[in-house]
């Protein structure tokens, strides 16, 4: 397809932003489309919050380690497994 | 004990081999909780998750001399864990199919947009795929409180199997999509489109969340 002149950059629509978030994070995007990704969201305040909070969802994400230590029985039962398998 | 203080891998590994005890107690202690929320993704309840955590340091201790290096030692621990885990799990109600989670990059969970579509302008309307309905700002204070890590902990539990694995290991444990597609052994593609979908489906779940809370307010 050829663009005409009024038609010279090919913009992205935010329904396609919104799929390239992940790619476009991660830096997984062909250089061409990233720029189309920076350019649209320097002019979209939508598609700006929307990376954001996809952002800030994975700082939240972030928070949730941590997971709860063994037992202190199962703890002994592993480090004497270990102590047999390595005498 | 975080993670950083512990030897180097190829240092580890040889330390394990040589049957150091303290280096033992030490990756135990620092992988243990990482590796009961990994198996926690496949099992339905945190004694099975404990039991398969178990089960699978026994089998790291019976094969670390085949530990080959050819990823890293945590790599490789964890993928004795997923494989532990998703056999335990294919006994249980909450299973995840053996198959499902190197099955081809579609599978029923990874159709169709991430965003509701009615949220943009539609087709033949003037600013047709821009927004319609944008998000809107959430307060920063909001997201440090615990009922907002309890709703996102909750969104993560509600994602089909083979997303809240892969979002499980990358955001909340912190692993990359190399070491993540080696724990799986999926493509860099499928984990990709599996965080996509993912991380999309959980922002979604805070933004209703925090909606409420406004309304509620
Ligand atoms: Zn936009």
């Amino acid at each position: 397809m050829t663009e005409s002149l009024n038609d010279p950059v090919d913009h992205l629509a935010c329904t396609e932003l919104v799929e390239l978030v992940t790619a476009f994070l991660e830096g997984d995007l062909d250089p061409a489309t990233e720029r189309r990704v920076v350019d649209h969201i320097s002019l979209c305040d939508g598609c700006e919050l929307y990376v954001d909070q996809v952002r800030q969802t994975t700082d939240v994400l972030a928070g949730l380690s941590g997971g709860a230590p063994l037992s202190p029985a199962d703890r002994d039962r592993l480090l004497a497994a270990f102590r047999d398998s390595s005498a | 004990m975080p993670p950083s203080e512990l030897p180097p891998d190829d240092q580890l590994a040889g330390l394990l081999l040589a049957g150091d005890e303290a280096a033992f107690a030490q990756v135990v202690d620092a992988w243990s909780p990482g590796m009961v929320r990994l198996a926690r993704v496949y099992v339905s309840t945190e004694d099975s998750a404990a039991e398969v955590v178990q089960e699978a340091w026994l089998a790291v201790v019976r094969g670390i001399a085949t530990f080959a290096g050819r990823s890293s030692l945590r790599t490789w621990v964890y993928r004795i864990v997923a494989n532990t885990a998703q056999r335990r799990g294919g006994r249980e109600a909450r299973s995840v199919p053996a198959s499902s989670l190197g099955a081809g990059d579609g599978g029923g969970d990874a159709q169709g947009p991430t965003v509701d579509p009615a949220r943009f302008a539609p087709p033949g309307h003037p600013h047709a795929g821009h927004w319609q309905r944008p998000p809107s700002p959430w307060p920063e204070q909001a997201l440090l409180a615990a009922e907002v890590r309890a709703q996102v902990a909750a969104a993560v539990a509600g994602l089909p199997a083979r997303q809240r694995v892969v979002i499980t290991l990358r955001d909340v444990h912190g692993y990359d999509s190399d070491e993540v597609c080696s724990i799986l052994e999926i493509s860099a593609a499928n984990q990709r489109v599996l965080l996509h979908r993912a991380r999309a489906a959980v922002r979604s779940c805070l933004e209703r969340y925090l909606a409420d809370g406004e309304e509620a307010s």
